[in-house]
């Protein structure tokens, strides 16, 4: 069976898409070729930064015989229907048979699709593979309507087996394919050919080309500790740097440089974010004083002086990208040192929003909601204002500015250099998380309160301008400042009622409308928060019928109690208990509700244990009056958990009343009592969670 | 022809050698357009001869202004005013790259002590409704040429595709020539009779514009110039295309470009004089982006942009 071997040849190819493109090659290939009949049994993709690689190991030599038995019109239906079917089956009358249906005799006819040459089958699928090539983003060049991520050169694609290698005639274009591939693009240009995927391996490897991207990958880390360690340093891991690095070179050549000593007194993080964002370089540790000192730079090529003009060069570059940092580092110090005014100052003349004032105005607003907030969270009212008054001086560093990544870190360093306590210092930096999902929530009080407000603020501001998301539109990030408040209250266990008079959305809404009159819709803010909970908890792996329950009880804006009820409910509704519990309650509400709704009363008071007829009847009458006062004193606590473990009391008490007793009797009177019964499981049940919402 | 063997010695040699390499090649070398501009693509040679179905092949040097970056001369390597070196082929020849990394041997850079990478990057001019795909070129870690795929130009498809290659060529100069400030860089030969450095020549203007461009341009004058500018193209463009006066088919494409041009330029002068807020930017960007594609639409309805009188009949 042949082994099929395909490069496609094109100039650089973006380190960050070269990965998904191998895999997408590999399975469209694949998937291609199953669908036409040819299996294989290995398949391996690989890429650099000027070639995707595909190898096949045990291709079909070609597709299987395929045959199909049609069934035709009765041997005595009219000749045009029976040429019709002639036609469409592609075969002579003598060659169908006639065999007994049950409408009567009928004709049938064997169709035989013959296998095809795995050649012609490959040529097929890669030039539709290579037209219709997902890349995030493609290009035509020279004069070709032919589209890829960069000018694509040469296709390698060849079939070998016991009998030799044959080139499959691929043509795309005019661009046809070959047995020859080129290596590196200075060390070996020369173009050579190839007989199957361990000579191509081999043959690019002495072109010093490493085919395979982990291969580099590895080769680079290794060399890297290597040559720290023999210096007694480390190297910062960074796993998506390797990734990018290795995507752009062939042939690695790790070199370890010196950053100069004048800019060793760099923050860590300045140093670090500099070398990576401009140079790609990776920072090399002292692990003793947890200093950066040196960086790693990998070239595409070995050099007769040992990479030292490389290394040279790339230090100069380093030292100009550092003196800017050093230069703003300087400067920024000197301003923090004198108390940080001229950033808070310069910050009036920021537009946050046109709608929403300056950024001064908007560290106002998160000032006084910070102080509201404060004794919610157990921090202490005037550092949590004092923070949230220089947490964004920062943004007007000229350090910012250069890397706006390091915001709220430089927040921390400038408030420490200006002598502001520890906790404002860290409230500078933490205040903007959470940023994502699994981003770490601040615990520490003031740094909680800032956060909060700033995040309130943002969100309460926009609703009363009316800059909502909508779709997947949402300039403003607020889909990640709803979620930030939810992991910060959540995490924190913070029992804040965040839609209550006086409470953080009443003091953020009336700090925006001072601005231009404009109020938010507390409540709808507060239902955007909600679902963005649903969201949150969904992927906790609770169903969103069950938070929908919760939603619906009184206290929805103290998330805490909120996410407590509905994992209490999550669990118990795991029971068996629960479940049918469940069905008691609908089934009770639905035969409550049709009576109600045929009397035109309702059923709410009165139900009498005398007017009882069955013993069912009775146990439940005793049942809800042990749960009752159970379950309104475990409420009383927000235990839910110790709720709905008394409601479950009522599950066995509840399918025997249905078991043995007919609600609507003909005696009224019992029929009444009964009903009022009913009414009487519903309100004790909906006082734990809206139970009508839950689904099944 | 230079001897690339041995190193350049000055700023204006490295741009002769350019200049004598890719006329080798068979660009036309065209002379700096006349008129300020942010970059070498702004020249009509690029912008307006990528359109369009003609092939095309020039190099030139373009002044460039970019009043933000003014530093007063003072830093080591931002400049208000510095020069580009354009190359522009269209349709791009396969061997592209080659051809770029013989420029770079060309000016003294040995391919075989020396790292050179094609780091993607997409160019975008949201002001010429431009994009295209390509590289930043690294030597040894530093920036030295942007090599561009264009694919869009003035909200025209580019077909064919032209390959544009730009140098920034004072930064490009200092590596080669070994220099730490731009204002310290040989401009001509250093054992010239009259040595000038790149200071004597650019520093003191450096200080004249950064002052002007900041602190000092009239910028009601400059805005109502740019509503000027921007009346005149428009004017230009709704001109018929027959010439009442010599019969003949002449669409202006050039003059209203030019009109495009001085737009373009005035906003960078008022952006630099800080008087256009955020919000304002984006329609700032967008009138001009406006006059650039209907100047894109009129070239592509002139002969040099393949117009042909055949097109007129069907």
């Amino acid at each position: 069976m042949p082994d099929l071997l395909i490069e496609l040849f094109s100039e650089e190819i973006p380190a960050r898409m070269q990965a998904r493109a191998a895999m997408d090659l590999k399975a469209r290939v694949t998937d291609g070729l199953v669908e036409a009949g040819l299996t294989y049994s290995g398949a391996a993709a690989f890429h650099t930064p000027r070639r995707l690689c595909l190898a096949l190991e045990g291709l079909l030599a070609e597709s299987p015989t395929l045959r199909e038995e049609r069934k035709g019109p009765r041997t005595d239906a009219p000749e045009k229907a029976i040429e019709g079917f002639l036609r469409g089956a592609g075969v002579a009358r003598e060659d169908l048979s006639v065999r007994d249906d049950k409408k009567g005799q009928v004709y049938f006819a064997l169709i035989e699709k013959p296998g095809r040459p795995a050649a012609e089958i490959v040529a097929e699928v890669l030039e539709s593979v290579i037209r219709n090539f997902p890349w995030p983003k493609s290009m035509r060049w020279g004069e070709n309507s032919l589209k890829w991520v960069r000018p694509l050169h040469s296709i390698l694609c060849i079939l070998t087996s016991e009998s030799g290698t044959d080139v499959v005639p691929v043509d795309i274009d005019g661009l046809k394919a070959g047995a020859t591939t080129a290596g590196h693009r200075f060390m070996s240009p020369a173009q050579f050919s190839v007989t199957d995927f361990e000579d191509y391996a081999a043959k690019l490897k002495r072109a010093h080309v490493v085919l395979d991207a982990e291969e580099r990958a590895d080769h680079i880390w290794q060399e890297a500790t290597n040559q720290a360690f023999a210096s007694g340093l480390e190297v910062v891991e960074d796993r998506g740097l390797l990734a990018e690095v290795a995507g752009l070179v062939e042939w690695p050549v790790v070199l370890m440089g010196e950053i100069g000593k004048d800019f060793l007194g760099l923050p860590a993080e300045v140093l670090q974010t500099s070398m990576k964002e401009h140079q790609k370089f990776f920072s090399v540790r002292n692990p003793k004083s947890g200093g950066i000192e040196r960086f790693v730079t990998v070239a595409n090529r070995e050099t007769a002086d040992d990479g030292a003009t490389i290394l040279a060069g790339n230090q100069k570059v380093l030292a100009a990208r550092l003196s800017d940092a050093k230069f703003f580092w300087e400067n920024d110090l000197r301003i923090a040192r004198a108390g940080m005014s001229d950033w808070t100052d310069a910050l009036a003349n920021v537009t946050f929003h046109n709608k929403l004032g300056s950024q001064t105005d908007r560290i106002n607003r998160i000032a006084t909601l910070a102080r509201a907030i404060a004794p919610a969270v157990g921090a202490d009212a005037d550092l949590a204002e004092q923070a949230a008054r220089v947490a964004k001086a920062d943004l007007s560093s000229e350090m910012v500015y250069e890397f706006p990544e390091l915001q709220g870190l430089m927040g921390r360093y400038y408030a420490e250099a200006a002598g502001l306590p520890a906790e404002v210092a860290a409230a500078a930096e933490e205040h903007y998380s959470p940023l994502g999902p699994s981003d770490d929530v601040p615990s520490a009080p003031v740094s909680v309160a800032v956060a909060l407000a700033d995040k309130i603020d943002t969100l309460t501001g926009f609703w009363a301008i009316d800059e909502k998301p909508t779709g997947s539109k949402d300039p403003f990030a607020l889909r990640r400042a709803a979620l930030g408040v939810i992991r910060l209250v959540l995490a924190n266990g913070l029992r804040v009622s965040l839609n209550a008079d006086g409470g953080p959305f009443a003091v953020a809404r009336d700090a925006v409308a001072e601005r231009d009159g404009a109020r938010a819709d507390a409540d709808d803010l507060l239902s955007f928060l909600h679902d963005r909970l649903k969201v949150h908890l969904r992927d906790e792996g609770l169903r969103h019928d069950v938070i929908d329950a919760c939603l619906a009880m009184p206290g929805n804006d103290d998330l805490v109690l909120l996410t407590n009820r509905a994992e209490a409910l999550g669990a118990f509704l795991k029971t068996e208990d629960g479940g049918n519990l469940v069905q008691g309650f609908k089934r009770a509400n639905n035969i409550l509700s049709q009576a109600e709704e045929k009397d035109g009363v309702s059923y709410e008071f009165g139900a009498d244990r005398k007017f009882a007829e069955d013993p069912s009847e009775t146990a439940l009458f005793d049942a809800l009056q042990t749960a009752r006062p159970e379950i309104d004193a475990a409420m009383a606590k927000d235990d839910f958990a110790r709720a709905m473990f008394a409601m479950a009391g009522l599950r066995a008490p509840i399918d025997a009343f249905f078991e043995a007793v007919q609600v609507n009797s003909d005696n009224s009177i019992v029929r009444r009592n009964r009903l009022n019964l009913l009414s009487s499981i519903r309100s004790t049940c909906l006082a734990v969670a809206d139970l009508t919402r839950v689904e099944g | 022809m230079a001897n690339t063997a041995e190193k350049p010695r000055s700023f204006q040699e490295i741009i002769l050698r350019l200049q004598s390499y890719w006329a080798a090649k068979g660009c036309a070398i065209m002379q700096p357009y006349d008129m300020e501009v942010g970059a070498g693509t702004f020249h009509p040679a690029t912008t307006l001869r990528s359109l369009g179905s003609r092939p095309w092949a020039a190099a030139y040097v373009q002044p460039s202004r970019r009043p933000t970056d003014g530093r007063y001369g003072e830093n080591p390597n931002r400049l208000q005013h510095y020069y580009q070196y354009q190359v522009l082929i269209k349709p791009s020849p396969p061997d592209l790259q080659d051809l770029y990394l013989g420029s770079l041997a060309a000016i003294g850079i040995d391919m075989a002590m020396h790292d050179i990478r094609f780091v993607e990057d997409d160019w975008e001019s949201p002001t010429l409704g431009a994009w295209g795909l390509g590289w930043e070129v690294w030597c040894d870690g530093m920036e030295v040429s942007q090599f561009t795929y264009f694919q869009q130009v003035g909200g025209h498809d580019c077909h064919p595709v032209s390959g544009e290659l730009t140098y920034g060529l004072e930064r490009l100069a200092m590596y080669v020539l070994g220099v730490d400030h731009v204002m310290d860089m040989p401009y001509n030969d250093p054992d010239a009779p009259i040595p000038l450095s790149y200071g004597d020549v650019f520093r003191q203007t450096e200080q004249e514009y950064s002052r002007w461009n900041f602190d000092v341009a009239n910028t009601e004058m400059l805005l109502k110039h740019f509503e000027d500018a921007e009346a005149e193209c428009q004017a230009i463009l709704s001109q018929e295309a027959e010439d009442p006066k010599t019969g003949k088919r002449i669409v202006m494409a050039h003059p209203a470009y030019d009109q495009c041009i001085k737009a373009s330029h005035l906003f960078n002068l008022l952006d630099a004089r800080g008087v256009i807020s955020v919000t304002e930017r984006q329609a700032y960007i967008g009138r001009v982006r406006t006059l650039a594609k209907q100047c894109a639409d009129a070239f592509v309805a002139t002969e040099a942009g393949g117009w042909t009188a055949q097109q007129v009949a069907s």
